[in-house]
């Protein structure tokens, strides 16, 4: 097992990082936001995707989910939210800081609750997959989810929501969203980090290994996965509560459940930085947000391009991941054993070296 | 009979025409060690999966410890206490040794917040206690994907000990295994049998393994029991040469 916390150190540099960031580069400070919401995006993944061997195509479903719940939550509490969303309304709505705040408070804490409750109801349905049939499986719930929302006319259909307005300026309206998705993304990494060296994350290692096995010895592998898909969904969709008002305006298909771009990203961050690993979709997402910002910056109309290069690249050459590269390289600086191989190596035998040895 | 710990009557499996079991019964006594023969394809496995649970029987019935547990599922039959090895061993390839032994503790117990536990007591000392019983203490931080094929047959005994299980049914234990290891490995299946208290129920084609150390052996062929018995018995009765050497 790993360490049940993260080094002091690390620790530091995390916050250090966190609240650096925005001063040294105010101008990015909405980038470095989303870098954070990626961070979240890659290591949530990466609980099912990599520790449990299960790819999922469907995350981004809590996340919208999460978005849409505080949205209806922050209206609902104050106005009739069929009215607030209908396109024949002409009074103009504000809330007040109380409202707002109370308001917001109350919907992330929500989106939390509900995109895990979701979680435990989809669960019964995808978990009833594996392989590549789970992976299209919870793709179908993320398209699912934005097909139901953009049909729905109460919660504004296709046309989507515009959310309350922060009632502070621009610039405390960007640190505030900065912190919070900030605070997010480091609770998420302290609690993965504690989650890991649990007998939960032998469990879920057992599940990737062999799942018929833990099966046959009896291990309680469904309540594992639930579990598993719970915890992603849970952060996820707290993660939507706060994006959603971040960017002030939410619709299905490009905000809420963008199938094809954020959750097609958290995968690829995972896969790019090694996935199966603490700090591998930590790297990949860092990596891949700062790829990803300049081809949208200077190469706009081929950052599809890039992205899809970049996703041969990976996949054909590179399924390691960089954190994983290098666990393979340096196995002794991450703790890891291999049985050695200097005998078959010194002897320099043909064919194979046998292993006489044995057990003793 | 008081003292059989699993009673199988008149099991039928069948996949599609072919039928794999057909009206087998046997009776595993508690604290021995029952041995099962039988020709390649004679159903060994199938009765096996259909024990614990892998596939639904036709018909007959299987009971452990005077309990029907012919409707019940993988998981439920291994926390019941009966536990299966693979005919190809199955570990958790990309976990340590240890960690391998930590995750095979029994669940029976297990309540909803015990996922979320950590290293809990004794159970570090009992994996290392248990992997230098099968030798691979030295190897404990080792991947185990890593081990040669006959050690991870070793780590696998050792998690199926972890478990504490009642009864060990174990798919072919030497197959696989240089046969200067096999008798260390028969040793420690017999001292896992009378130190612990394993109940074991053991497919086996190597005939010198099977007839030192099981007290009964029940032979099929084409999916029928063809003959039970002592060893004595076994290797004396005609038609189990027959079966294997295909006499017509």
């Amino acid at each position: 097992m790993s360490r049940a916390s993260l080094h002091p150190l690390t620790i530091g540099s995390l916050l250090l990082a966190g609240v650096a960031a925005p001063l040294l580069f105010p101008a990015y400070t909405n980038q470095i936001a989303v870098l954070w919401l990626m961070i979240v995006f890659a290591s949530t993944w990466d609980i099912l995707g990599g520790q449990m061997g299960y790819n999922s195509l469907g995350n981004i479903f809590f996340f919208g989910a999460g978005m849409y719940t505080s949205a209806v939550v922050q209206i609902g509490l104050f106005y009739d939210v069929g009215m607030y969303t209908s396109g024949a309304r002409t009074t103009h709505i504000v809330f007040t800081n109380a409202q707002y705040f109370t308001g917001f408070t109350l919907g992330v804490i929500a989106a939390g609750v509900v995109a895990c409750v979701l979680a435990l109801v989809t669960s019964w349905i995808v978990f009833g997959l594996r392989g590549p049939y789970f992976a299209i499986g919870t793709l179908g719930v993320a398209v699912a989810g934005a097909e139901l929302m953009a049909s729905w006319e109460w919660v504004g259909a296709a046309a989507g929501i515009s959310m309350p307005v922060f009632p502070g300026g621009p610039e405390a309206q960007k640190l505030f969203f900065y912190f919070l998705l900030f605070g997010l993304a480091f609770l998420v990494l302290v609690f993965l980090r504690w989650l890991y060296s649990t007998s939960f994350g032998l469990a879920i290692n057992a599940i990737r290994d062999d799942e018929e096995k833990a099966e046959a010895m009896g291990l309680y592998t469904r309540r594992y996965k639930r579990t598993a898909w719970a915890i992603s969904a849970f952060f996820l969709g707290i993660a939507g509560a706060i994006f959603g008002n971040m960017t002030g305006f939410i619709e299905p298909r490009d905000i809420a459940f963008p199938t094809t771009t954020f959750n097609i990203f958290m995968i690829l961050m995972v896969l790019l930085g090694g996935k199966g690993t603490f700090w591998g979709p930590v790297v990949g997402a860092v990596i891949f947000h700062v790829i990803k910002e300049v081809t949208w910056t200077y190469f706009l109309g081929w950052q599809f391009v890039a992205l899809g290069l970049l996703i041969v690249i990976i996949v054909v050459y590179f399924q390691q991941g960089i954190v994983g590269w290098l666990m393979e390289k340096y196995p002794q600086r991450f703790g890891i054993r291999v049985a050695p191989k200097e005998k078959e190596v010194r002897s320099h035998a043909i064919g194979f070296a046998p292993n006489a040895e044995g057990a003793e | 009979m008081t003292d059989a710990i699993i009673e199988l009557t008149n099991v039928t499996k069948s996949f599609g025409g072919v039928v794999a079991n057909h009206n087998v019964s046997l009776t595993v006594r508690r604290g021995g060690i029952t041995g099962l023969i039988g020709p390649n394809g004679s159903g060994k496995t199938t009765l096996f999966n259909s024990i614990v649970g892998y596939h639904p029987i036709d018909s007959g019935s299987i009971r452990f410890e005077g309990q029907e547990i012919s409707q019940l599922r993988v998981q439920e039959i291994a926390r019941l206490g009966l536990l299966r090895t693979f005919q190809a061993t199955r570990i958790y390839g990309k976990m340590s040794c240890l960690q391998n032994m930590q995750i095979s503790i029994p669940h029976r117990k297990a309540r909803f917040f015990d996922m979320f536990t950590y290293e809990r007591a004794g159970v570090i000392e009992r994996a290392e206690q248990l992997l230098s019983f099968v030798g691979l203490y030295e190897k404990r931080y080792l991947r185990a994907g890593s081990l040669s094929f006959g050690q991870q047959k070793l780590l696998e005994f050792a998690m199926a000990l972890m478990n504490e299980p009642a009864v060990l049914l174990l798919d072919e234990p030497t197959a696989g295994i240089n046969p200067t290891l096999i008798n260390g490995l028969i040793d420690r299946l017999q001292r896992a049998n009378s130190d612990f208290g394993i109940t074991m129920l053991i497919i086996e084609h190597n005939m010198r393994v099977i007839m030192n150390m099981a007290t009964k052996i029940y032979c099929l062929a084409h999916g029928e029991m063809l003959a039970a018995g002592v060893p004595a018995e076994i290797q004396g009765n005609q038609a189990v040469v027959d079966a294997y050497l295909g006499a017509h």
